[in-house]
């Protein structure tokens, strides 16, 4: 089985990131992983979208993701705009970064998970990127991937003090996402 | 997994640079580009950590990058540098110089469209730009195969048989930041595989205090000598590649194929020609369509320079429907470029029915659908319907 996650985010919030995160995670579950992001020139702030594949068979598929089992919104400003949910599969996932009440606003939605990521990324690592904080609450809301293995992973991408405090931020994303089931 | 190796999730670009790190490079000089950029930072952080012992020179363009490895190639030096697109083509002078020398440098080329209209995106345009440079061209479906193929490049653009400079292809954005499993050998095995080249005569050399000439002109005869052997040199290249692809094989216990890899053509009707990404999603459908009882297979292409005409012929010989698929284009043909040079062989291949179909340019997706698509077209021109020669695959967000 291959989930499809689709990854929204603006250029800086790290949504490329997460989406490396989770793979480097599935591989060293000894699984499959697969993240590539779509974007023009890379600059701040520009949206960003992010396509992950991760399972337990190879993934040999290098096309973007049309109906995806689950999404991940990093950047809550997307949250209203079509684009973002397009092709949610029913029984979809979704996971949100907002410091505000969930409001269930698509019928495919079966669970969601909902954690003010940047604000706890700001408190952790003294900036709003949210990213290792959602890769947390992935693990926490899908169930897929065990959070000891996504904490390991970090270290890929970041070391010494920086690595400490985004692997607190996953943590606290596995151990505070709301998650709502409908 | 081979002893001694590690699994990494990396992207194609990093890939890339792990890659020309453990074949000991002596001189890298680099440009940035998107989406090159990221092996040249990654680079230049090996070197800045004491991993990588190469001279590492910050140019002021790919042209100096191109000129600069040339030289120190000329000088006996194993080295390297990665571009893409706009890089590419400004640095096409040294390109053909490089050629033109039997410099063997090594260069990553990351496929993206070519200045004209301005695309950030994936297209092999760009390799189609320089397929008459001289060079030989590899292309790469996946972050291990570019990882694979550059280690074997440095085989063979070294070879005292070939001494030419070798692109080692792969598709910007689909493959350049995708990040994916790859199996990283111990250095160790890298040297142990490139100790064949210390074993043959060393190339002459071009140093400070002794005479020798290089890229001196040649005129009428000299030139045409010169012309002669670089094209043998190419031909050369085919059963070298192969000959390199089974050795590492035998070393990495890996081997996506030789000049061309085979996917379930042997008993097909149907055949696919593709490079690059896209092969694995051709896969992945042909797969589906296998369960289906259609007999459908992909011959992809992983040299393009020199072409693989002989494999070609022999993989696609009686095949009911061709269809070959080029994320490019041939301006002032109808077809697509690679399309064109499948259709030299016709004759030999025997095909009642060769079609092109241009897809995927400027980071167009190539989608399942457009793949079933293509799959459905060529199955109608097998059974006698008739059919389009040309055709552009349209921009469609699959639903």
């Amino acid at each position: 089985m291959i989930i499809e996650v689709r990854f929204h985010g603006r250029g800086g919030q790290g949504a490329v990131t997460a989406s490396k995160i989770i793979a480097n995670a599935f591989v060293r579950a000894g699984k499959y992983g697969a993240a590539f992001p779509m974007f023009g020139f890379e600059r701040r702030g520009a949206p960003v979208s992010a396509f992950g594949r991760f399972g337990d068979t190879p993934i040999r598929l290098k096309t973007q993701i049309y109906k995806p089992d689950c999404l991940v919104i990093l950047d809550s400003s997307q949250k209203n705009s079509d684009n973002i949910w397009s092709g949610l599969k029913p029984d979809g996932i979704i996971l949100l970064n907002t410091n505000e009440e969930f409001e269930h606003n698509h019928s495919n939605i079966k669970t969601a998970g909902i954690i003010d990521a940047a604000g706890i990324a700001l408190e952790e690592i003294g900036i709003p990127i949210p990213n290792t904080c959602i890769v947390g609450a992935f693990a926490a809301v899908t169930g897929l991937i065990d959070i000891e293995l996504i904490t390991e992973s970090l270290s890929d991408y970041f070391d010494k003090e920086r690595l400490r405090a985004n692997i607190k931020c996953a943590e606290r994303g596995y151990n505070e996402v709301k998650i709502h089931n409908f | 997994m081979k002893k001694n190796s590690k699994i990494k999730v990396v992207t194609g670009n990093e890939a890339a640079a792990i890659a020309a790190s453990l074949c000991r490079p002596d001189v890298i000089a680099a440009y940035p580009i998107t989406p090159q950029t990221e092996v040249i930072e990654k680079l230049s952080e090996y070197h800045a950590n004491g991993l990588l012992d190469a001279e590492l020179i910050n140019v002021e363009g790919e042209n100096s990058a191109m000129n600069s490895i040339t030289a120190a190639s000329l000088a006996g030096g194993r080295v390297f540098t990665a571009t893409s697109s706009w890089g590419l083509v400004f640095m096409y002078d040294a390109i053909l110089a490089a050629s033109g020398a039997r410099a063997p440098v090594v260069m990553a080329n990351v496929n993206r469209e070519t200045p004209g209209i301005i695309a950030v995106s994936c297209g092999q345009q760009d390799m189609i730009s320089i397929r008459d440079s001289g060079w030989i061209n590899l292309i790469a479906e996946d972050c291990q195969e570019i990882l694979d193929m550059l280690i074997m490049a440095y085989r063979l653009a070294e070879d005292d048989e070939i001494q030419l400079p070798v692109m080692v292809n792969y598709d910007g954005f689909y493959l350049s930041y995708l990040s994916e499993k790859v199996e990283i050998p111990a250095v160790e095995e890298v040297d142990n595989f490139l100790s064949v080249l210390k074993k043959q005569p060393q190339r002459p050399r071009l140093l400070p205090g002794k005479s020798l000439g290089c890229g001196s002109h040649g005129i009428l005869g000299g030139y045409l000598e010169l012309r002669y052997k670089h094209c043998n040199a190419l031909q050369r290249a085919k059963n070298k590649f192969q000959q390199i692809t089974k050795e590492f094989q035998k070393q990495f216990s890996r081997n996506s194929g030789g000049q061309i890899e085979e996917y379930k053509t042997a008993d097909a009707d149907i055949v696919i020609v593709a490079s690059g990404s896209m092969c694995g999603t051709i896969k992945t459908v042909i797969d589906e369509k296998r369960e289906e009882g259609i007999k459908i297979g992909l011959v992809r292409i992983r040299m393009f320079r020199p072409f693989p005409e002989e494999e070609l012929i022999r993989a696609l010989s009686g095949k009911k429907s061709i269809g070959v698929i080029d994320r490019s284009v041939a301006f002032g043909f109808s077809g697509g470029p690679i399309y064109i040079e499948v259709k030299t062989l016709a004759q030999d291949i025997n095909t009642s029915a060769l079609i092109s179909f241009i897809a995927g340019l400027a980071n167009i997706d190539i989608t399942v659908l457009n793949i079933e698509k293509i799959i459905a077209d060529l199955i109608d021109a097998s059974s006698g319907k008739p059919y389009k020669t040309v055709n552009w695959i349209p921009f469609e967000q699959e639903a």
